[in-house]
């Protein structure tokens, strides 16, 4: 409405681009104005908060050193597992929103949401559970998990590590930004056109732009693993010998390095239609809009399995450890990870079967999605052979790997139902579709992050969790969620669609009130979680464990507690799988004395000034404010070109200082990893 | 916590533990190549919407109304002259000829640079005629993909006239010399991308 627009001077478009007062929507008289109004309170509280805490405790220099400029894989790892926690947060506040108001919009009642804004959340809910809870956590996994596992001293590329992480946080804050300047994509989780292309303002710009500097972020981080994997595993340890964690970190970066290029071509090609004009999504000029919808899946269907690989390689680390019994099918297990890894990217029509691509191609995407099924299958049931006359121990891990393999096999199964492309025909956009990807997605990837934190804290922190507090989490999440999704999948069978703010008939309203109540229950195991982690941190003494506290296999579980920042005085030398029982089996004894300096590179400020630079771009970009995005795009070239004048990229951590960590760490009493 | 016995025997940590750090892996130059692989994608992306989009005129210039084969033959012929004379300067830097080497650098980013301006003169002039990006599904997907690999050399001859600077500064290092095989790579891929462009875009677009 530009005529509604008061008059603003020249100097003032120059300078802010469209960046105007009316932009700020917590200044609307509103609900909706006072509901932004009340977040950006309590965020603004929490973050001067916090701020001042860290400023009263003199952290700021400590948090530079140690953690913002650090190139460690494991303190990088533990900084994406932070974000993805703060992303849940935000990303569950749009779930409970969504349930309440529709719980709610009945007949007559509309809701306290404007549909305007209710599509604005299941697109932000989407794209931040996606990009940065997921995402962030599987990251974090492997980075703190993979280096260690395969007895390295870090990744190949450290630099370019801290980078990608620089990278990821920033897009998550554009997103965060989008909530109170501004507003938000509503054209879903993956900006399908027309409506991406029509639609007016910063919103879907935002999205674009945090998901370019995201997805920028996770590329560099596949290449980096890969290239780790390839080259620096410890002596002995040949391929088939390597923690199928680390399998599924390969293929899975394997997955990264051939998707995310797509996608990131794609959310090009989108913001040139909205930018300079041209015709790839418009349904003028020749323009395809099915275009973009077969380019964003042959990106986001792999994507969902960059996300559950790594999780099965979490699970095939836990069973294993607490059936006190090597993993059943070592190889199947890796077999079946690789073809999955292939097999994930034939698929992405299955999305559209709708589209009318006719019998022959819906037939060929349908039978290779339900091939799927089929090394998923073997996975499956090689956990259940591992646990099978195994000495199972029902300790947090385990209870989340259980109600994996029950939760997750019933969303493999609707998988397989919605894959039938004539039974698609009905289910497609209807809410089975959303009980299934959540099924599998919450059953599979999220129940897995929460497993791997149970199951690698003590590892990265010298103490472990809370059992009671991990229970009722535990408890809390698998009940919750049953209770979510069992009413939209009888409504999608139903035929109600997804992404309504409001319903016409009453006869619905129950099951929305019986799937509010589980994402209440949800909640309260998020809450759990939080408390699980506070409680923990509190006890941290009563709670200290060794080295090696689950009598586990694999190498990460031979050194300290936290382990030093070069993981391992001596490379380790690997004869069999299992390498951590192999040496337990042999009565390995660590040695203490004999140490050599240890080669290590050295932490780097460029990573945050070149993420921080190209964040002020993205806004500006967003924004149109055209000198600021010209100015910190120089700005991320300059401070590139500088890094690349640092020669001295590494130092050594000198014989002394390792041999002091070696008798002051926290290892296993090894007596009783010999006896194991 | 600690109750670790030191080892008298000393099998065991000769059994488990490498005494001698392992050689330093050189990751960089495989990473690199992953990288470009990668980027491969990219590109596959961009061909597979000129594919879809290249006869989408929307009643505007097709591809063999615009596009200017004697042009092309020149253009191509200075990028991959240019790699040629790549090829020359990694063949100096084996033999330790810093002078020679950074003599046929010069030549080959000043190729690209001519044809980087030759493309830029081409882009205008259909831009002039009102054939540019917006005109069509077609010219928008043309541009596009032309563009980026143009946008990539553009790059690369960034990369160069740093690492001309570093070269000249610092000498062969091993940390050059490295970055001068991943420049190569880089060079030598934009010209294979090259390839399929002329080949796919205009030589076909031409044809058909």
């Amino acid at each position: 409405m530009p005529e509604a627009t008061p008059h603003r001077a020249h100097v003032w478009d120059v300078l802010f681009g469209r960046l105007t007062l009316d932009s700020l929507p917590f200044l609307k008289p509103d609900l909706e104005g006072r509901i932004v109004l009340a977040t950006l309170v309590v965020v603004l509280l929490l973050g001067v908060a916090i701020l001042g805490l860290v400023t009263k405790k003199r952290l700021w220099g400590y948090l530079w050193r140690e953690w913002f400029t650090s190139v460690d894989h494991k303190k990088l790892g533990i900084m994406y597992m932070i974000l993805g926690t703060v992303m849940l947060l935000r990303g569950f506040s749009d779930a409970i929103m969504m349930r309440a108001q529709q719980a709610y919009a009945f007949g007559p009642h509309m809701g306290y949401l404007p549909p305007e804004h209710y599509d604005q959340i299941f697109t932000a809910h989407g794209a931040i559970m996606i990009f940065f809870v997921a995402m962030a956590y599987i990251v974090g996994l492997m980075n703190y998990v993979m280096p260690l596992q395969i007895g390295a001293r870090d990744v190949a590329f450290p630099f370019l590590n801290n980078l990608s992480f620089w990278f990821t946080f920033w897009g998550a804050i554009l997103f965060m930004v989008s909530l109170f300047v501004g507003d938000f994509s509503t054209a879903g989780w993956l900006g399908y056109p027309p409506v991406s292309e029509l639609q007016q303002g910063p919103g879907v710009d935002y999205y674009i732009w945090g998901l370019q500097l995201s997805g920028v972020g996770t590329l560099l981080t596949g290449v980096n693993f890969v290239t780790t994997i390839l080259k620096m595993r410890a002596p002995g340890m040949s391929m088939m010998k390597m923690p199928v964690f680390s399998w599924t970190t390969l293929c899975t970066s394997g997955l990264i390095i051939a998707t995310f290029p797509v996608l990131t071509a794609t959310l090009f090609l989108l913001s040139l239609d909205r930018y300079l004009g041209t015709h790839f999504f418009t349904t003028g000029f020749g323009g395809n809009v099915m275009m973009y919808i077969n380019l964003i899946w042959v990106w986001g269907h792999p994507e969902v399995y960059i996300l559950i690989l790594p999780i099965f390689g979490v699970y095939s680390e836990i069973v294993p450890t607490f059936s006190g019994k090597p993993l059943f099918g070592y190889s199947s297990m890796v077999y079946a990870t690789a073809a999955i890894m292939i097999l994930s990217y034939l698929v992405w029509l299955h999305h559209f079967f709708t589209m009318g691509s006719g019998a022959d191609v819906n037939s060929f995407f349908s039978l290779t999605t339900m091939m799927i099924s089929i090394p998923t299958g073997v996975k499956i049931f090689n956990w259940l052979f591992t646990m099978y006359r195994g000495r199972v121990r029902f300790t947090v891990p385990m209870l989340w790997t259980m109600g994996f393999l029950f939760t997750f096999t019933i969303g493999g199964m609707t998988g397989v139902m919605l894959s039938v492309a004539p039974a698609d025909f009905l289910l497609h956009n209807s809410l089975f579709l959303i009980a299934h990807f959540h099924n599998v997605i919450i059953g599979g990837v999220v129940f897995g992050v929460f497993a791997a934190v149970n199951y690698w804290f003590p590892k990265a922190f010298g103490f472990r969790l809370d059992e009671f507090w991990g229970k009722a989490s535990f408890w809390c999440w698998l009940v919750g969620f049953w209770v979510a999704f069992t009413p939209l999948y009888i409504m999608g069978l139903m035929g109600v669609t997804r992404r309504l703010s409001h319903f016409d008939n009453p006869a619905l309203q129950p099951y929305f009130i019986v799937a509010a109540f589980g994402a209440l229950l949800i909640a309260l195991g998020i809450l759990a979680f939080i408390i699980q982690i506070g409680v923990s941190i509190m006890r941290r003494k009563a709670y200290a464990v060794g080295g090696d506290p689950w009598n586990a296999r694999t190498l990460e579980w031979s050194t300290s507690s936290p382990p030093p920042a070069y993981n391992y005085a001596f490379v380790p030398n690997v004869h069999e799988r299992d390498a951590w029982t192999d040496m337990k089996k042999h009565g390995f004894r660590r040695p203490l004395e004999g140490f050599h300096p240890i080669h290590m590179p050295k932490n780097t400020a460029a990573g945050a000034v070149i993420g921080a630079l190209s964040f002020i771009c993205c806004f500006a970009l967003v924004w149109y404010i055209w000198w600021l995005a010209v100015a910190s795009f120089v700005g991320v070239v300059a401070a590139s070109i500088t890094h690349t004048f640092n020669y001295r990229r590494d130092f050594h951590i000198g014989a002394d200082e390792v041999r002091t960590f070696e008798h002051t760490g926290n290892w296993q009493p090894e007596a009783q990893g010999a006896n194991a | 916590m600690n109750t670790t016995a030191v080892d008298n025997a000393g099998n065991a940590p000769s059994r488990f533990l490498c005494h001698e750090e392992p050689p330093a892996h050189n990751g960089t130059l495989l990473g690199f190549w992953i990288y470009l692989m990668s980027d491969c994608f990219i590109f596959a992306s961009l061909f597979a919407c000129y594919a879809v989009l290249g006869t989408s005129t929307a009643g505007g210039p097709s591809a063999a109304e615009v596009l200017d084969l004697p042009g092309l033959a020149v253009n191509t012929a200075l990028l991959l002259v240019s790699s040629v004379t790549f090829g020359f300067a990694m063949l100096e830097m084996a033999r330790r000829n810093k002078g020679a080497m950074l003599a046929w650098l010069a030549v080959a980013g000043l190729l690209a640079v001519g044809f980087v301006t030759l493309e830029i003169h081409e882009f205008a002039g259909m831009i002039a005629e009102g054939a540019g990006p917006g005109r069509s599904a077609f010219l928008s997907s043309f541009f596009t993909l032309v563009g980026t690999h143009g946008l990539h050399v553009s790059v690369g001859i960034l990369w160069l006239v740093v690492l001309m600077v570093q070269l000249g500064k610092f000498g062969l290092t091993e940390a050059n010399i490295r970055r001068l095989q991943c420049l190569s790579m880089f060079w030598h891929f934009l010209d294979l991308v090259w390839v399929g462009v002329f080949s796919y875009v205009y030589l076909a677009g031409v044809l058909r």
